[in-house]
């Protein structure tokens, strides 16, 4: 077995920015293994622009965007296996992977970082009755085989879900000649960023049928006709108001999730919620030396968050690796509770209260007046932020400041939103 | 005063022009959303991305851009021109790929780069 100091899995933009931020510490040998053909992930089928602008100060599209830093990593001293697919990592780091090149390997790393990204909910999780025809896929396999392979997917398309990716792939298809008949959401509001309901939807007149959904599909070998209905405040559909519409295709984008089969392989508590690890705000896990980061932590809409996660992990096990390893450290808990979905990280060390502390959380219903975020310590108030919109599609980030922290105690920390 | 919602990045600014005050726009995180403002109210427009087809054995699609935003009134024609291109490997990210797409003085340019 062949020894190393950093094993990154992913080159997605969160492998990519930890494999360089750890390499400008100076960690000396860094192993980066990535099962596609090819760097920047999930950015090479998002072919729209968006990506980038606080990070670069330019609005670059995801090919563009995973360039700048591919360029980057190839010219630096680490080493990157592409066509390697990882098949476990355990408790005490070793990881298994297989490639063309190097065959079946087993690594024993002194830090890893899980950078895998996130997969897609598919019908077998949300199971829509009616027959099983070709031609209902999920919104992110038919952006891989619009914008990678070229291929057309269909011509009478209605998507099931709001979420980004179905509102992406609702104008590139219309772009491409295909009708997109109806966008339809089971919940009252869009998971979707509301930038993508007006530019990819109503710059197209393509409906949006809120509190709708999907109540059969038809087919005898490829898809014929749905069946959509308005739904009630249990989301139950409501007899007596289906509508049927003619289509060949059905796209699903109904939610993503961390893909955390590794993580959990290498006995690393989940957050039931974020599906992901929890982590401190190193981007530890529960498992010492095994950071984690991008997606594969907790579904983010920027990916300029996403690179400054990944490189906040680089940073991290840099320390681990080049520094005296800190004596165990207490971890204060951060927990979401009312009208916050999740909070992230779910761990805060002592040691960096003193530094100041960014988190990320979602809300789990849209506050269209804005509200209050009230961080509590053992229950008592001491920071409130204002915000003028809360949305669930949208991911909020805060900065919990070092003034106030430093004087903290607390054995747990809690964060609650209320309407002003 | 006309509410829009600023599309130019993810972080979705609402946004308030007032056609009374020579398009003044408030709401704005960053100087982006003045410009998106006052233009969406006067003439919409927006920036095309798709992709055309390659000769290439392992890059079938090189993915494109407009290299500045068009006129929302001429996306299906910008979408023709770039449905009709074939191209040969090596391209570089940047390289143009249509110049003056349907007559907007935008050029397509590549943005990813293919070397086979
Ligand atoms: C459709 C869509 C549209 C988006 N639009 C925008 C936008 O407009 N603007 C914006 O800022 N952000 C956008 N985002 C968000 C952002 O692009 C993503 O959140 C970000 O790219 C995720 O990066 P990542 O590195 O965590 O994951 P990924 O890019 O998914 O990378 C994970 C990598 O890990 C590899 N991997 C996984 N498992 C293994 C294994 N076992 N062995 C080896 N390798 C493995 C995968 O092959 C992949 O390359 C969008 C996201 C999606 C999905
Ligand atoms: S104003 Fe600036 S920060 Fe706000 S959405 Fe527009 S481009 Fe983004």
């Amino acid at each position: 077995m062949t020894e190393t100091d950093l094993v990154i899995i992913g080159a997605g933009p969160a492998g990519m920015a930890a494999a360089l931020a750890a390499r400008a510490r100076g960690v000396g040998r860094i192993l980066v293994l990535e099962r596609n053909g090819f760097y920047g992930g999930i950015l090479n089928q998002c072919i729209h622009n968006g990506f980038g602008l606080h990070y670069f100060g330019e609005e670059l599209t995801g090919p563009e965007y995973a360039e700048r830093f591919s360029t980057e990593l190839a010219s630096a001293a680490v080493d990157v296996h592409l066509d390697t697919m990882v098949l476990s990592v355990s408790p005490d780091r070793q990881v298994e992977y297989i490639g063309p090149k190097t065959g079946y390997q087993v690594v024993s790393a002194k830090a890893v970082i899980l950078a895998t990204g996130c997969r897609e909910r598919t019908r077998g999780q949300i199971s829509i009755p009616g027959t099983r025809p070709a031609g209902v896929l999920t919104a992110g396999a038919a952006q891989r085989y619009v914008n990678l392979d070229g291929y057309q997917i269909g011509r009478r398309i209605i998507v099931l879900g709001s979420g980004d990716i179905g509102l992406i792939m609702a104008r590139r298809l219309t772009l491409e000649g295909a009708e997109v008949v109806a966008v339809v959401e089971l919940m009252p509001y869009s998971s979707g960023l509301t930038r993508n309901i007006r530019q990819c939807l109503d710059d197209f007149d393509i409906p949006l049928l809120l509190s709708h959904t999907i109540t059969e599909i038809r087919g005898k070998h490829r898809v014929e006709q749905v069946t959509v209905a308005a739904v009630d405040a249990d989301r139950k559909p409501l007899p007596g108001s289906e509508t049927r519409f003619d289509v060949d295709t059905v796209l699903l984008s109904v939610g993503l999730i961390p893909e955390n089969e590794l993580a959990k392989g290498a006995g690393i508590e989940l957050d039931p919620v974020t599906g992901g690890p929890i982590v401190s705000d190193r981007m530890e896990t529960s498992v010492p030396g095994i950071f984690a980061c991008g997606n594969a932590v907790q579904v983010h809409d920027l990916v300029d968050y996403v690179s400054a996660e990944g490189r906040r992990a680089g940073d991290h096990a840099a320390d681990l690796l080049l520094n005296e390893p800190a004596a165990k450290e207490d971890l204060i808990s951060l927990t979401a509770t009312g009208d916050i979905t999740y909070v992230v990280p779910q761990q805060i060390r002592q040691s960096s209260l003193s530094a100041g502390i960014d988190i990320f959380l979602r809300v789990k219903r849209p506050l269209p007046g804005g509200g209050v975020i009230t961080v509590c310590a053992d229950g008592t108030p001491i920071l409130r932020f204002r915000r003028k919109h809360l949305n669930p599609g949208e991911m909020e980030r805060l900065t919990l400041p070092h003034q106030v922290m430093s004087q903290q105690t607390a054995a747990s920390f809690s964060i609650s939103v209320e309407a002003p | 005063m006309i509410d829009l919602i600023c599309i130019c990045c993810p972080e979705g600014c609402r946004l308030q022009v007032d056609p009374d005050h020579d398009y003044a726009v408030t709401g704005n995180r960053c100087p982006r959303g003045e410009t998106y403002g006052r233009e969406e109210v006067i003439s919409p427009v927006r920036i095309v991305t798709s992709t055309v087809r390659l000769t290439s054995e392992t890059v079938p699609r090189l993915p494109v851009k407009t290299d500045r935003p068009v006129p929302k009134s001429v996306m299906f024609q910008v979408m023709d021109e770039i449905n009709r291109v074939v191209l040969n490997p090596p391209v570089r990210l940047g390289q143009p790929v249509i110049s003056d797409v349907a007559g907007t003085g935008a050029d397509v340019v590549a943005t990813r780069t293919v070397t086979a």
